[in-house]
C-alpha cells in the first residue's frame, strides 16, 4: 500500500514537459531574430545618415559601397587565404592556451603552496596587456608566425588557469563531502568531481580566454608583417597604408563577422550546459549547501 | 581516517568519552562533551537534541571526515553518510550517481550498471535511472541518495536530518521505506533529527543531548512493534515524554 502511494506520488511530482508544437518553435526562432535585424537596419541608417551629412566626405564611405567591396574581395584568394591564415593561427593559438591553461589551473588550485607562489602572478599576467609581450617576442623568435603564437598563448593561458582554479574554488563543499565519502581520492578526484563540476565556470572562461586570444592575434598581424603571408592584418595595414578606407571598413566588418560566429558558439556550448545541469537547481542546491555550512559555522562559533 | 579504528568490535559503533572543541585557548568552544555511546550491530539510534548539541559534529566524527579532541571512536565496517541536501552530482545521471559509488569501491565495468538498477529498484526508482537530479522531487533524490550509500555497501549508515526539506507525506512514505531497506540488511544506523516524532517513529533506541556543549542526558528504548505509524498513539505518547524532557533541558539556556 504504502509504495504505491510513494509511486503515486512520484508520478505527481514528475511532470513531462509539454510538447512543442512547430508553429511556437518557429515564432521563437522569430523572437529572436527580429531585434537583431532591426539593431542593423539602425546601423545601416545612422551609417547612411553620416555619409550623407557631408562629414570628412571624402573619406567615410557608405554602407553600399562598402558592402559592394567586401563582395569583391570576397572573390579574390588573397581575400580567403587571408581568413584562412589568421582562423588557423586563432585555432592554433588558443588550443595552445587551453591545454597550458588547463594543466596550469589544475595543479595551481589542488596544490596549495604553488597556489600561494603563483596564483596572483596569474592574475597579474591576465590582466596585463598582451601588447607588451611582443617586443619579447620578437627579439626572441624574430618576424615570425611563433612570435604571434607565443603572445597569444601568453594572452589566453592565464584567463583558461584561472577559470580552472575558480570552478574548483566553487565546488560545493557538499559535494566534495560526498565524493570523500563515496572513497574518490586525489585524481579520481579531480576526474570525476573537480573537472565536471567547475564546468560551467569553465565555459565563462573560456570565452574570455579566447577575447584576450582574439585581441592578441589582431595586434600580433598588424605589429609582425610576414613578408607573403596574407593575412585579415595584414590586409588591414596594407589598406591603412593606402589609405582605402572603404578596404579598411570592409575588413572591419569581416572581424565582427568572426566575433559574432565564435561567440554564438560559446552560447550553445553554454546553453546546452545549463540545460542538461538543470543550472538553475544546481545553483539553488549549491546555496543550500553554503547555508548548511554557514549554519555549522555558528553553531561551533556561539558560545 | 587514523582516529576511526575499523575492527571487529562486537559493536557496530563504539563512542568513548569523545569529546570536541573548536577553536583554542579563550575563543575555544567545547562541541561535544564527553560523549560516550554504542550502538550494537543492525540498531538503529535516533539522535535528538535542540540547536547547539553537536549532532552534525558527532556524524562528522563517526565519518571520519574529523578528528575528535579526545576520546576514541570505533566503527565495525564500511561507514556512508546522507545529509539533508541529497548532494548529488548534478552532471550525472540518477543511475550514474549510484554508478559512480560502485565504481568509487572499484566493482567492475559490466557489474555496475546491474547493480546499480538494482539498487534503484530497492528505493522504487525503477525506471527513473536516466533522469537527472534536477528533473526529480526532492523525495525521489533523497532516495537517489539512500540508493547511492547502499552503493557503498556500508555497513553503517549515518543520517544528517535526511528527511529534514521534505513536506509531510513524502517523509512519513520515506520512513517506510527507510524500515523496509533496513531490513534484512542488517544495517547498523545513527540517525540525527530533531523531530522527536521522527525519532520515536524510526529508532530501535532514542538518545537525548543537551546543548552547549552536547552530552548524552536521556536514552529511551522505543518498545514499539513495527510496523510503526508516526501518527499512532504510542509513538506520540513517548514522543510526548521525551518532548517534556527536551524542553526542560531548552529552557535551562534561557536562565
Amino acid at each position: 500500500m504504502a509504495s504505491s502511494t510513494l509511486i503515486g506520488l512520484d508520478a505527481l511530482d514528475t511532470v513531462a514537459p509539454a510538447p512543442r508544437d512547430r508553429r511556437q518553435t518557429a515564432r521563437k526562432a522569430w523572437s529572436a531574430v527580429w531585434p537583431k535585424l532591426a539593431a542593423l537596419a539602425i546601423v545601416w541608417v545612422i551609417w547612411e545618415l553620416i555619409h550623407l551629412s557631408g562629414w570628412k566626405k571624402y573619406v567615410i564611405p557608405g554602407p553600399g559601397v562598402t558592402l559592394s567591396n567586401l563582395w569583391d574581395q570576397a572573390h579574390t584568394a588573397v581575400f580567403w587565404s587571408a581568413v584562412g591564415t589568421t582562423l588557423g593561427r586563432a585555432g592554433l593559438g588558443y588550443a595552445l592556451a587551453l591545454l597550458i591553461g588547463i594543466v596550469v589551473g589544475s595543479l595551481v588550485a589542488r596544490i596549495r603552496p604553488l597556489r600561494a607562489a603563483v596564483g596572483s602572478l596569474i592574475t597579474g599576467l591576465q590582466i596585463m596587456p598582451s601588447l607588451v609581450w611582443f617586443p619579447f617576442a620578437i627579439i626572441l623568435f624574430g618576424i615570425t608566425t611563433q612570435a604571434i603564437l607565443f603572445v597569444i598563448v601568453m594572452a589566453g593561458a592565464p584567463s583558461v588557469a584561472n577559470a580552472v582554479i575558480a570552478g574548483v574554488d566553487y565546488t560545493p563543499p557538499l559535494l566534495v563531502k560526498a565524493a570523500r565519502m563515496m572513497g574518490l581520492r586525489r585524481l579520481s578526484l579531480q576526474r570525476h568531481l573537480y573537472l565536471p563540476a567547475s564546468l560551467p565556470t569553465f565555459v565563462a572562461g573560456l570565452k574570455q580566454a579566447w577575447a584576450f586570444t582574439f585581441h592578441a592575434l589582431v595586434a600580433g598581424e598588424l605589429i609582425v608583417i610576414i613578408a607573403n603571408k596574407p593575412s585579415l592584418g595584414v590586409l588591414l595595414s596594407s589598406d591603412q597604408d593606402q589609405a582605402d578606407m572603404t578596404s579598411v571598413v570592409a575588413v572591419m566588418i569581416v572581424f565582427l563577422i568572426i566575433g559574432i560566429a565564435v561567440d554564438g558558439l560559446f552560447g550553445v556550448a553554454n546553453k546546452a550546459i545549463r540545460r542538461r545541469w538543470g543550472l538553475e537547481q544546481a545553483l539553488l542546491q549549491k546555496s543550500c549547501s553554503l547555508g548548511v555550512f554557514a549554519r555549522e559555522h555558528d553553531r561551533a562559533g556561539v558560545t | 581516517m587514523s582516529a576511526t579504528a575499523v575492527t571487529e568490535a562486537p559493536a557496530a559503533v563504539t563512542l568513548a568519552g569523545v569529546s570536541k572543541v573548536y577553536g583554542r585557548g579563550g575563543s575555544a568552544v567545547p562541541a561535544l562533551d564527553q560523549v560516550s555511546l554504542a550502538a550494537e550491530p543492525g540498531e538503529f539510534t535516533c539522535l535528538i537534541g535542540a540547536s547547539g548539541c553537536g549532532k552534525s559534529t558527532l556524524l562528522s566524527l563517526v565519518a571520519g571526515l574529523d578528528q575528535p579532541t579526545s576520546g576514541e571512536i570505533s566503527v565495525g565496517g564500511r561507514v556512508a553518510l546522507m545529509f539533508q541536501e541529497p548532494g548529488l552530482f548534478p552532471w550525472l545521471t540518477a543511475q550514474g550517481n549510484v554508478e559512480l559509488a560502485l565504481r568509487a569501491r572499484g566493482v567492475r565495468k559490466a557489474e555496475r550498471k546491474q547493480r546499480a538498477a538494482e539498487m534503484l529498484d530497492a528505493v522504487h526508482l525503477t525506471g527513473f535511472g536516466k533522469k537527472r537530479p534536477h528533473e526529480l522531487s526532492g523525495g525521489m533524490r533523497q532516495r537517489v541518495a539512500l540508493a547511492r550509500a547502499l552503493a557503498q555497501d556500508a555497513d553503517v549508515l549515518l543520517m544528517d536530518e535526511p528527511f529534514g526539506a521534505l513536506d509531510a507525506m513524502t517523509r512519513d512514505l520515506l520512513h517506510d521505506e527507510l524500515d523496509r531497506v533496513c531490513e534484512g540488511r542488517n544495517l547498523t544506523v545513527l540517525f540525527v533529527t530533531h523531530n522527536v516524532r521522527e525519532a520515536v517513529r524510526l529508532g530501535d533506541r532514542v538518545v537525548l543531548l543537551s546543548s552547549r556543549p552536547g552530552r548524552v542526558i536521556a536514552e529511551y528504548k522505543v518498545p514499539i512493534e513495527r510496523p510503526r505509524r508516526i501518527d499512532s498513539a504510542p509513538v506520540a505518547e513517548l514522543a510526548g515524554t521525551i518532548t517534556d524532557r527536551l524542553r526542560e533541558e531548552v529552557s535551562r539556556h534561557g536562565k
